[in-house]
């Protein structure tokens, strides 16, 4: 039959994704079960839908990155959208053309949406201001990186499952206990997120999502690298030992410690950070039975997990950068079909 | 909308989809290798009912699955909100067999094209048929239905509700007049 079936409360419309704050937790729910149904694309035998035929993704990526990247390449290209690239590296950036004129220059090429990373925060915000295409945040500065926290929830709600449940006929694998509010299918869980917070992007977006939907996070890590202004936002909280952090967590998280941000010596020693915050069996043994450990990646192995915990079967960082498709897919769908 | 007439009631309803399970053995001589397919959301319990009544009157219960066109939906890009995306759900191999798409309504034919591409997809079946309720005429492609509970000639202005237990709580089928 046409006629399309919509259903505006379970499928909102957004113009961009550059943080959660324009985006409610049903708006969130709404999504993550879209990309169920993305997920199930990418295991048929031809891997790919003309949902997104005639648009145009461009990726601007001013930093470097390699899972990302790929990552939506292949979400827009499942989708059967163009993708045209672009690295800051080898543009006329480095002749001195302005990010402006670059914006106004790739504009004329018919993009409709940008999938941006810049190393200063802010820059998604402003390009936002410059273009009338959508624009995704891949990455800025240490601000924000919406898309890495829906891939973190999608495969956290995989993993553990969840209290709550999807919204409308969207998404089936969300359906959870009865009774359960299904905009908050993480409430009673909670994340621990553990190492250098404060110059992490990762960690500021998981925080944002993770708490909208319900949960509860608590952040560890030496103190230079864990502000305390942290543990005034609700729901998240500064917990100083490694061990107390991890206890009776349902997902661990390790960061990278970045310390090509780091413009002052913020830790005492390397040494001394991997004796008192590397995530190790040990350590995990006090989590919640069932607990995931999670990494946004790059992983610098032995720093801030120990191998054989990363290798082992608490680890889901491999299923992270799998989810990442079908997830990234989902947004791109989300913000290019339909008239806003 | 202002309702009209109704069409169909749950009897002749019924009658229609029993004489469909029996037209569709009959043209596939039996019911190996047949599948139903549903195309979301009222084509998948049609595709249910005849699956059940193959059962009945052969023997054998042919597979039946859940299509969801969506992202092969060739007007994505007119629709003023997003089209809700559903899972499909087809768990069986699709090569080979003979399939009974099903749906509600015939009208333009664009949610059979999107069929057709979604199904070919999942693999090459022997030969895809093509099953309604109602054929409301107004088609903007080439492709008509194999099997028809009911014509019904409609102005561009009406519309027509097939109405089943297992979405809407009845059974009928209804004509109804665009405001």
């Amino acid at each position: 039959m046409t006629g399309a079936t919509t259903d505006p409360a379970a499928l909102p419309r957004h113009r961009h994704l550059l943080d959660f704050a324009a985006w409610s937790a049903a708006d969130v729910v709404a999504l993550l079960g879209r990309a169920d149904v993305m997920a199930q694309v990418l295991t048929r035998t031809i891997k790919k839908v003309p949902a997104l035929q005639g648009f145009t993704v461009a990726t601007l990526f001013f930093e470097d990155s390699t899972r990302t990247r790929l990552s939506f390449e292949r979400a827009a290209r499942a989708q059967s959208a163009d993708v045209i690239g672009f690295a800051a590296g080898s543009s006329s950036l480095k002749k001195g053309e302005s990010l402006r004129d670059t914006l106004r220059t790739v504009d004329q090429l018919q993009v409709d949406l940008y999938v941006v990373r810049h190393p200063a925060g802010g820059a998604p915000y402003q390009l936002a201001r410059w273009t009338d295409a959508a624009i995704v945040n891949a990455g800025d500065g240490r601000r924000a990186h919406p898309t890495q926290a829906l891939l973190d929830a999608y495969t956290m709600l995989k993993r553990f499952g969840a209290s709550g449940g999807g919204k409308g006929a969207e998404g089936t694998g969300r359906r959870g206990a009865e009774g359960a509010d299904p905009e908050r299918p993480f409430a009673g869980k909670r994340l621990t997120i553990v190492g250098d917070i404060d110059h992490s992007r990762v960690a500021r977006s998981n925080i944002e999502l993770f708490t909208k939907l319900g949960g509860e996070v608590a952040l560890c890590g030496p103190a230079t690298l864990v502000p305390a202004e942290f543990g005034e936002v609700p729901g998240v909280h500064v917990v100083a030992r490694l061990e107390e952090a991890v206890e009776g967590a349902h997902a661990v998280m390790g960061l990278r410690l970045q310390q090509e941000r780091m413009s002052a010596g913020l830790l005492p020693s390397l040494s001394e950070y991997v004796a008192r915050y590397q995530l190790t069996e040990k350590v995990m043994r006090l989590a919640c039975e069932g607990a995931i450990l999670m990494h946004p990646g790059p992983l610098i192995r032995d720093v801030e997990i120990d191998s054989a915990l990363a290798d082992g079967p608490r680890s889901v960082i491999e299923e992270q950068v799998a989810n990442g498709v079908p997830v990234r897919m989902a947004v791109l769908y989300t913000l290019l079909v339909g008239k806003g | 909308m202002t309702f009209k007439a109704t069409l169909m009631g749950e009897v002749e309803l019924e009658r229609a989809l029993k004489r469909i399970a029996h037209e569709v053995v009959e043209r596939n001589k039996g019911a190996e290798r047949i599948a139903l397919v549903g195309i979301h959301t009222r084509g998948v319990p049609i595709a249910e009912r005849l699956s059940a009544y193959i059962a009945e009157y052969e023997g054998v219960t042919p597979p039946f699955g859940k299509l969801d066109i969506t992202l092969y939906r060739d007007d994505l890009t007119e629709i003023a909100l997003q089209p809700i995306v559903r899972k499909t759900e087809v768990d069986f191999d699709v090569h080979g067999m003979r399939i009974v798409l099903c749906d509600d309504v015939l009208f333009t034919g664009r949610t059979a094209r999107a069929a057709l591409d979604a199904l070919i997809d999942m693999g090459r079946p022997a030969a895809i048929q093509y099953a309604v309720v109602v054929d409301r005429g107004h088609r903007e492609l080439p492709i008509r239905a194999d099997y028809v509970g009911k014509n019904v000639p409609t102005s561009s202005s009406e519309v027509v509700q097939v109405k089943l237990a297992e979405v809407d709580g009845v059974n009928a089928v209804e004509l109804w007049e665009r405001a």
